[in-house]
């Protein structure tokens, strides 16, 4: 059996995406794409599918909130293993705040249902087609993303920290 | 060596004593207490050395820990209490029948400590009254026996009708405990 290098599967990824394929990197020896984000369920499955990679296991789903990156603040990243080949690949999906959305993924991967439901509940970012996109970890009663930058950490309902004590 | 709790003040003659009955059950009440521990952090731990031969709670009528919140005198909050599992900790205190004290044992039961941040309930005295504070992170197992005979102290001065009083049922009211 040949085995797989990052080189060969960014050549197929290359093949596959075109100009839908916006930036490749590799950081601790695993391949990090940028893609665009309407492509996110076709390479997915593609992938899933593909007779050699046969990356048939999602290790993670996640976000991520960046303020300052101009129409790019926030992202989901997902992170694909190939048990066969034994080699992993980061997908990223960058989105501007404005129009938080992107596709569920739940339809290719099952374990995407908990892990996009937790993206939902700490960064707000909303997965079109999803069966039941609630908060998962929080408390249901919770107003707002607790991750996305704009909030403070510190709970307001905290009493004893007063800043004089502090020096603020 | 067995140690005898003191004698309540009364008067003693042949053959009889006589002390008032608050006292005497309030005597009972104190060396007798059932603590549940509701552990769910590193104040826990501490807290099982203190169950332990070395500190040895049994010395103070607490051979048995209660599990069940419905036997219990004592309710013992040690450790983390996330906002998710407030209402599980109300429910439990809830449950417990009259007598009932609370202490909550570290700086994350009484304060959220160094969890001041979103996930974590700032202090369990946000959902149910606390009886007696013991600081620390974690504090150390003689602090945690002071703690408890803090809560010995309430039970033997305390009036036997305390949930009658109009000051109890308001603080019932302010957490919304019926």
């Amino acid at each position: 059996m040949t085995s797989i290098d990052n080189d060969y599967l960014l050549d197929i990824l290359q093949e596959k995406l075109g100009t839908d394929l916006y930036h490749s990197e590799t950081t601790y020896g695993i391949l990090s794409i940028e893609i665009n984000r309407h492509k996110n369920i076709e390479l997915l499955t593609f992938l899933r599918d593909h007779k050699e990679l046969q990356m048939s296991f999602m290790t993670d789903l996640c976000g991520a909130h960046f303020p300052d990156h101009k129409n790019k603040e926030l992202v989901v990243i997902y992170h694909l293993h190939s048990l066969v080949n034994n080699i992993r690949l980061r997908i990223k999906c960058f989105m501007p705040e404005t129009e938080q959305v992107i596709d569920s993924a739940v339809e290719v991967f099952p374990a995407a249902n908990w892990m996009e439901r937790e993206t939902f509940d700490f960064f707000g970012i909303k997965f079109k087609g999803h069966p039941n996109l609630i908060r998962i970890l929080n408390m249901e009663s919770m107003t707002y993303h607790p991750l996305r930058k704009e909030y403070p950490l510190e709970d307001a309902s905290r009493e004893d920290k007063q800043d004089k004590f502090f020096g603020r | 060596m067995v140690k005898q709790a003191p004698m309540p003040p009364g008067y003693e003659g042949p053959g009889f004593f006589a002390t008032t009955l608050d006292k005497t059950i309030g005597l009972a009440r104190a060396n007798s207490l059932w603590p549940l521990p509701f552990a769910t952090s590193c104040c826990g731990i501490e807290f099982m050395a203190t169950m332990a031969s070395n500190y040895d709670l049994a010395r103070f009528g607490m051979e048995r820990l209660s599990f069940s919140p419905r036997q219990s005198d004592l309710l013992m909050v040690m450790g983390t209490i996330a906002k998710k599992m407030a209402p599980v900790l109300k429910h439990v205190y809830e449950q417990m029948a009259e007598p009932r004290w609370v202490i909550s044992v570290g700086a994350c039961a009484s304060s959220g400590g160094i969890f001041d941040t979103y996930s974590v309930l700032q202090g369990i005295d946000h959902i149910i009254p606390v009886d007696v504070y013991v600081p620390g992170c974690p504090p150390r197992p003689e602090q945690i026996l002071d703690g408890i005979m803090q809560i010995q102290e309430l039970a033997k001065n305390e009036s036997l009708r305390r949930r009658n009083m109009p000051e109890y049922q308001a603080l019932m009211d302010k957490y919304e405990i019926k």
